[in-house]
């Protein structure tokens, strides 16, 4: 199937059943947790207090709730008014606002202390009308320049987006330098096909902490060999991904795959799911067979 | 679920609509509290970005009026408490905001503004 912004316009893609599927969706959940994760790392927002972050195309709060467990204050705004609703539901902190983010932002100057957007910029890419309002640079241009506008300086604004070709990411980065901001682009796992991810990194100023120097991508080798590179080439926040991705290999926090947990997991999912001949649990439920010798 | 937190960054951002278009008066507004988590180092960091007199005039146009007409120069836990309440507690459920220069009307329903623009305001 072709890509979603290639459909429909994202507020008529996103009815109440694309967005309820969306936001249960275990797997997109995952995903979506994973780049927010990886955003707040690349945003390195100021630490002694908490900051007042914007969320670009909040949609039903998968990310705000990120954003709300690790204590930060937000406001999104979104344009599918179903995700919206979803969000409504889920009781997320943070303030929604239904807006079409290609219009601009009417954020008075110096509004946020940062920016993030999962999985957003793709759908400006696209012409709704043949009015020239409509055309993705110029929507693209209004988006950048409210938006640096309503950021502080110092800031940052991460965006992870699905770009098609080359092209557009240098259309949209050109447009984002016009607006004033600085920065680029930040590939991680730019080998994979799957776990490519492709983040623009913009600055407001300096850029807040860590310099104006754009963080290097993830590579796929990186957690394994520990990396030994510059320590201001890569966003301050991976130290932490490090610990944490040591401790799991440590302390076999998380359901290995094949283990007794991740046996169990599996066959209560396939219960719950209603599967027949699902095999009974025992004491001999993913034990291991003693080595015959 | 507009807070007067975020009502006092938002000016209109119809086409042409520049000077005197903050703060969006509101009206006809249905309220909602919900209790939120006090966190002073947030407020105090955040006062300074604060318009003042917008968020007096707010509190007042929804009927709120415990908080002091003049920007207070020492920041007690008080004081941090009353305007813990009034920025982030009260919640605007319906109602509808309107620019003071063009007039466009911004509509809140069941807790969400709605700031789309008609074709001939977008820029």
């Amino acid at each position: 199937m072709s890509r979603p912004e290639l459909q429909a316009p994202p507020e008529i893609y996103y009815g109440d059943t694309e967005a309820e599927k969306y936001t249960n969706n275990t797997r997109i959940q995952q995903i979506q947790a994973d780049m927010t994760y990886r955003a707040l790392e690349l945003l390195n927002p100021p630490q002694d207090e908490p900051a007042f972050l914007l969320d670009i195309g909040c949609g039903s709060g998968l990310s705000g709730e990120i954003l709300d467990e690790a204590g930060y204050i937000w406001a999104g705004v979104d344009i599918a008014p179903s995700m919206l609703e979803v969000a409504l539901e889920r009781e997320v902190e943070g303030d929604l606002f239904l807006q079409d983010i290609g219009q601009g932002f009417g954020f008075r100057p110096g509004s946020f202390d940062g920016a993030i957007s999962i999985s957003v910029l793709q759908w400006l890419l696209n012409a709704e009308t043949s009015h020239p309002t409509s055309s993705p640079p110029h929507r693209l241009t209004r988006f950048f320049t409210t938006l640096h506008s309503a950021l502080r300086n110092p800031s940052r604004a991460i965006l992870q987006f699905y770009p098609t070709s080359d092209d557009q990411v240098q259309l949209i980065t050109s447009i984002a330098q016009r607006a004033g901001f600085g920065g680029g682009v930040v590939v991680d796992y730019p080998n994979s096909k799957k776990a490519r991810k492709v983040f623009l990194c913009l600055f407001v100023g300096e850029g807040g902490g860590g310099g104006a120097q754009v963080p290097r991508g993830l590579l796929e080798g990186d957690e394994a060999v520990g990396a030994p590179e510059s320590e201001d080439a890569r966003a301050k926040f991976e130290r932490r991904r490090q610990r944490e991705s040591r401790r799991e290999r440590n302390g076999k926090q998380k359901a290995v795959k094949g283990g007794k947990d991740w046996i169990l997991r599996k066959k209560d999912l396939y219960r719950r799911r209603g599967k027949d001949d699902v095999p009974h649990d025992s004491k001999y439920t993913g034990r291991k067979r003693r080595a015959i010798f | 679920m507009v807070r007067l937190i975020t009502h006092n960054l938002l000016a209109c951002h119809a086409k042409g609509c520049t000077t005197n278009n903050f703060p969006l008066k509101l009206t006809d507004v249905k309220l909602a509290l919900r209790e939120a988590d006090f966190n002073p180092d947030f407020l105090r960091g955040f006062l300074p970005r604060v318009e003042w007199d917008a968020l007096i005039q707010a509190s007042r146009e929804i009927g709120d009026t415990s908080l002091p007409v003049e920007r207070p120069e020492m920041l007690d836990d008080d004081l941090l408490r009353q305007l813990h309440h009034v920025l982030l507690e009260i919640h605007i459920d319906e109602g509808s905001m309107t620019c003071p220069n063009c007039g466009h009307v911004y509509p809140i329903s069941n807790g969400i503004p709605n700031m789309l623009l008609a074709e001939h305001e977008i820029w």
